[in-house]
């Protein structure tokens, strides 16, 4: 560093001025370069060898057939996608993970939005109701996963105690033991989990709505549902886009809670990408197909998110 | 006015209607929590009779304190190394011009919607091939790695906001970046190193793939893991089970009651970018 300081400096004297300055200018570019370098390096070196990089590998691993746990790797091409694309089960978690997805976006966003609406409405003692309102949050998913496997439990479960106690006795069931009706028992969990998580969301955007938009509206006679749809909503609309990213993309997220819940079972039923993936790599070895799954997650993931941007965009410029 | 009164009535019906949603099996935990087995047996969701507290002073003999110890180890340390490697990374990212700011900072954003599972397989062969595989040391990296693009956005944005005379003013002390930054600056990112101190706490305490995948023996295991196991051996034992649960849950409740503005801080601007 030091070294290209000293050539410079030694030039510059026979220089121009005008050149002078641009090779002084060179100098000290070269000079905060390293210094921008110094910064990011430390950053960059985690994120490339443990992001970056492994997203590669995943790549590299899902065209052999490979255990993980030994050097036997035989490559193999494309089969292990056309494996993936014949396994009814691999289609099974694709269909449950967009229920998922589905069922987050129509049903997380629209509670949270109402749960923070409430936070603003003239209701006694908000602060308490807030506090209680977000903790599902808080817990650890693996946490919530075990504490819900107690409340559906078929004996002495709380949802069919409750069910008993009102008199619809004959509609109790082993929620997370019947093929029917364990993904459904699961999303509702996943429900409970993140609606508090878009309520924060939508709080924090609806306290930045300027208070004289809906003083002007007030002027204009609005109804509360017109001051809703007229004002809340649109200037919502930011927020709503960037919920739904994050929805979609946790959605095919989830792994702790069907893992503790049920494992993919009963028969596959439940089954997510992210469990029939570690299922195949991690419980039954084969981290070459295992590998293939995971990288169309990532696809996956990559097509909603442009697929969202793309219908903002479609959104803004036709308003 | 009998519509406003309707109405008020509506609006607290639904509002009492949500907490009990939100807030029921949180409670039942906590309630049956302090039941002896008996019990639970008999009336499982029914206030207990008398509070007992042999459930948490069962966990005592368990590995409930060491797992509890691992998470502490764990994420402290990355929450640290995660606040200066991001700080660090942040600050040209927000405050010099260069050719590569946007494409860098795009290349972090990119990280928040990467699904982990992608990453999974290789980071175990990393893990093994650096000779971590079931240390807790193995949960570090990939901890730090996906905590640095919410943790560099929101440095970067607070950054941002700083006013330009700090450096003019250093750089007339003949003060370089370094001193600028260490000096400077990184004493201003108070009220920020604590949001994402609390955030990616939150998030680190509650981690389980990496700790499923990375770790083995039960004396590495974190707090989710931990608890996974302890499903197992408490199958019969709901009450100690659900007092495990809960005295897992008392550091983020703690947290969430003195800091709650930080944590709903950390949500937001951790998502505004995305």
């Amino acid at each position: 560093m030091s070294q290209y300081g000293n050539d410079s400096t030694a030039d510059t004297t026979y220089q121009e001025k005008p050149e002078v300055k641009s090779r002084e200018k060179k100098r000290r570019d070269r000079k905060t370069g390293w210094v921008i370098f110094g910064f990011l390096a430390p950053a960059m070196a985690f994120y490339f060898l443990y992001v970056v990089f492994a997203i590669f590998m995943t790549v590299y691993y899902s065209v052999f057939e490979w255990s993980g746990i030994d050097d036997d790797m035989n490559f193999i091409g494309f089969q292990n996608y056309l494996t993936m694309f014949a396994d009814g089960a691999f289609w099974q978690s694709v269909g449950n993970n967009f229920l998922l997805v589905f069922s987050s976006l129509f049903t997380q966003l629209p509670l949270g939005l109402i749960m923070a609406l409430m936070l603003f409405s003239p209701i006694k003692g908000i602060r308490f109701f807030r506090s209680i309102y977000f903790m599902p949050f808080l817990m650890s998913t693996v946490a919530i996963g075990i504490l819900f496997t107690y409340i559906y439990d078929p004996t002495y479960g709380l949802v069919n105690e409750f069910l008993r106690a009102v008199g619809l006795g004959n509609f109790t069931r082993g929620w997370l033991g019947n093929e029917a009706t364990a993904i459904w028992a699961i999303i509702v969990v996943v429900i409970w989990q993140f609606a508090p998580f878009y309520m924060i969301l939508f709080r924090a955007a609806i306290v930045g709505i300027p208070e004289d938009l809906y003083e002007a509206a007030d002027i204009d006679g609005a109804t509360p549902w017109q001051r809703f749809t007229n004002v809340t909503l649109p200037l919502l609309m930011p927020t709503i886009i960037t919920s739904s990213i994050l929805s979609v993309i946790g959605a095919l997220k989830y792994f702790d809670l069907i893992y503790v819940m049920t494992g993919g079972g009963p028969n596959n039923s439940t089954h997510l990408m992210a469990t029939y993936m570690y299922d195949h790599a991690f419980s039954h070895f084969n981290m070459g197909y295992g590998s293939g799954i995971s990288f169309s997650m990532f696809i996956i993931a990559l097509i909603a998110t442009i697929f969202i941007l793309w219908f903002d965009r479609r959104r803004k410029g036709e308003f | 006015m009998v519509s406003k009164i309707i109405k008020q009535v509506l609006l607290y019906a639904l509002a009492v209607l949500l907490l009990i949603f939100t807030g029921v099996p949180f409670l039942a935990m906590v309630n049956s929590s302090f039941k002896d087995q008996l019990e639970f047996m008999q009336s499982p969701w029914s206030l207990p009779d008398a509070i007992t507290l042999e459930n948490y002073a069962y966990l005592l003999e368990t590995d409930f304190i060491t797992y509890f110890g691992n998470s502490v180890f764990v994420v402290t340390i990355s929450v640290i190394i995660t606040i200066f490697l991001s700080a660090m990374a942040a600050y040209p990212l927000a405050r010099l011009n260069f050719k590569l700011n946007t494409p860098i900072f795009v290349l972090f954003l990119v990280g928040m919607m990467i699904p982990i599972h992608t990453t999974l397989v290789p980071i175990f062969q990393l893990t093994v091939g650096m000779g971590l595989y079931d240390t807790l040391w193995a949960l570090i990296g990939p901890y730090v790695a996906f905590a640095l693009p919410v943790s560099i956005v929101i440095f970067r944005q607070f950054l941002r906001e700083l006013p330009k005379e700090l450096e003019e003013s250093a750089q007339i002390d003949g003060c370089g970046h370094f001193m600028l930054f260490w000096k400077i600056l990184f004493p201003l990112l108070t009220p920020a190193i604590a949001t994402i101190t609390i955030y990616n706490f939150i998030i680190m305490w509650n981690e389980f793939i990496f700790a499923l995948v990375l770790t083995n023996s039960p004396g590495n295991a974190t707090l989710p893991l931990g608890l996974r196991d302890f499903q197992g051996d408490f199958s019969v034992n709901v009450p100690g089970m659900m007092a495990a649960l809960t005295l897992a849950s008392v550091p983020l409740l703690l947290i969430y009651f003195f800091a709650q503005e930080k944590i709903v801080k950390g949500i937001a601007a951790g998502s505004v970018k995305g």
